[in-house]
């Protein structure tokens, strides 16, 4: 399970994220959802480490994350694909793969974690050999997704998957996750601010506004909730 | 056409030294973004300390071995001790891009003088691995020598080394992951700190051996190597600072266009020109003459 208690993070005099709780069972799809600004990213961000929380804890099974360089984080079965489709553009797709495991290089897993990725994402397998800039938006951001599911990892943080990509990208890209979570029991934290299509495959839901939680719980009831949606998701 | 000829053998030699100085160079800038002007002065430093070795061992190779580990050795310590402090302590503020270069010159500097205190002023020969007399050919002496072979097939080794070690093993491809997208790298669990440091060991033993090489004919005084630091900073932007393939095609292309201009305009045109080419591969191609991509914000 991952534990969030009391999480407040500032950037220099603005609170991105205060005092914010919330549970993700394991083997659970969470989502967090809300506008841009709300503070998902910055929460992504904090449980690797890449910003500083100003108090809280987060707590990964008996993993303190907020105590835990960023490198490490992978380690302890904590994969985050951040926003913008993270993959190095310079280096090949297969390459970027290799990247993933890189830590665990030696372990025999390695092969068998990179074919299933390639099965799950088969546009993949035919672009081994190519730079990830000659990739399409879609492209880039399954290669990101196969790079950290190389690492195996038990929990993964995902920020903004469907950014800039066609409806029916997002699609496939959403069916995936959804099948991960079920075949391997993966626990995932979606943040999304495209909240339909993130309501329609979590669990769970973590609704964020100026970097606080306006409720949570799960997600049938919150995209029921017609006045949340007109509130806080615009539709 | 002899002339000519002997002008291409030469400007090679010289060229796969600026090579090797631009790679140190580039090797830095990849993994820290910071032009590390004091790259001269570590150099001059690790040379002082192959001549020491000469002088007690009498041995070309252990001279040149030990220079290259002391440079190796000194450049990490530059990153952990100097750099890497600074950076945390400056964080992302607006003298972020501009303090670690003050350091370096400022580090240039302190190495030059500490230098000169030890070993004094003036002018010393430096050891050749074999001899700097030109090959005869018939009855004419040519201006390539076996000392030159020596240089050219050293720093060959050199980069085919960098070479498999960027494209074909693990660490290189940490580095270069690391110098591109360090976040992405450090999430994929690369320690890209430690990744840095071994970068900034790299460039001070490619440093080290440039400057080993190249003191044999410049003799070396603290300041020996500052001409080298420019000609190698001036080969890494033409090849656009990003490729370590760009520095190695730059600095032969250097090399053997300075060589020209001795040959046909005399040498006290080399200074210049070197200048010149730095300045107009800026305003022209900054992205280098061999750079294809985009200009990456760093």
């Amino acid at each position: 399970m991952l534990s969030i208690v009391g999480l407040t993070t500032d950037h220099g005099h603005v609170r991105a994220l205060e005092d914010v709780s919330f549970d993700v069972p394991a083997g659970s799809l969470t989502a967090v959802i809300g506008a841009n600004g709300a503070g998902k990213t910055t929460l992504l961000r904090t449980l690797t480490g890449l910003a500083k929380p100003t108090s809280g804890s987060a707590h990964w099974r008996a993993h303190d994350l907020l105590s835990m360089p960023t490198e490490q984080g992978v380690r302890h079965g904590v994969a985050h694909v951040p926003e913008g489709r993270s993959v190095v553009s310079e280096l090949t797709v297969a390459e970027n793969l290799q990247l993933g495991a890189l830590w665990r290089r030696k372990d025999p897993d390695v092969q068998i974690a990179r074919d299933e990725a390639l099965v799950l994402f088969p546009r993949l397998a035919e672009r081994l050999a190519q730079r990830a800039d000659t990739l399409s938006g879609g492209e880039r951001q399954m290669l990101a997704i196969a790079r950290a599911l190389i690492a195996r990892p038990e929990l993964l943080l995902l920020d903004e998957p469907s950014l800039g990509l066609a409806p029916l990208v997002v699609e496939q890209i959403f069916q995936a996750l959804n099948m991960l979570r079920k075949e391997t029991g993966l626990t995932i934290v979606l943040v999304e601010q495209n909240a339909i299509g993130a309501l329609e495959i979590a669990d769970h839901a973590v609704l964020l506004s100026l970097g606080k939680i306006v409720t949570s719980g799960s997600a049938t009831r919150i995209a029921q909730d017609t006045e949340l949606r007109h509130a806080y998701l615009g539709y | 056409m002899q002339q000519f000829i002997n002008t291409l053998v030469n400007g090679a030699s010289l060229g796969s030294i600026y090579s090797l100085m631009a790679l140190a160079m580039i090797l830095v800038w990849r993994s820290t973004r910071v032009v590390n002007f004091a790259q001269a002065g570590q150099a001059v430093l690790s040379t002082y300390i192959g001549l020491e070795i000469h002088r007690m061992t009498h041995s070309y190779p252990l001279t040149l071995l030990i220079a290259i580990i002391f440079g190796a050795i000194f450049g990490a310590l530059v990153d952990l001790l100097l750099v890497r402090p600074l950076m945390h302590r400056v964080g992302g503020g607006p003298i972020a891009s501009v303090a670690p270069v003050i350091l370096t010159l400022g580090l240039l500097g302190a190495l030059q003088g500490f230098v000169g205190l030890v070993w004094g002023g003036e002018f010393r020969s430096f050891p050749s691995a074999l001899s700097p007399e030109g090959f005869k050919v018939g009855m004419t002496r040519i201006p390539f020598s076996p000392f030159d072979l020596f240089i050219l097939f050293s720093t060959l080794i050199v980069m085919l080394a960098f070479a498999y070690i960027f494209q074909r093993s693990g660490l290189g491809l940490a580095m270069r992951a690391a110098a591109f997208e360090p976040e992405v790298a450090q999430l994929a669990g690369v320690r890209v700190s430690r990744v840095r440091t071994i970068g900034w060991a790299f460039a001070g033993g490619a440093g080290a051996l440039a400057g080993a090489l190249i003191t044999p004919t410049t003799l070396l005084a603290p300041n020996s190597l500052d001409l080298l630091l420019v000609f190698g900073f001036t080969a890494a932007v033409l090849g656009g600072l990003e490729s370590l393939v760009g520095g190695v095609v730059g600095g032969f292309l250097l090399g053997l266009g300075l060589a020209l201009v001795v040959t046909y305009l005399g040498s006290s045109f080399t200074f210049m020109t070197a200048f010149v080419v730095l300045i107009s591969v800026l305003l022209i191609r900054p992205r280098g003459l061999i750079g294809a991509r985009s200009v990456r914000n760093a």
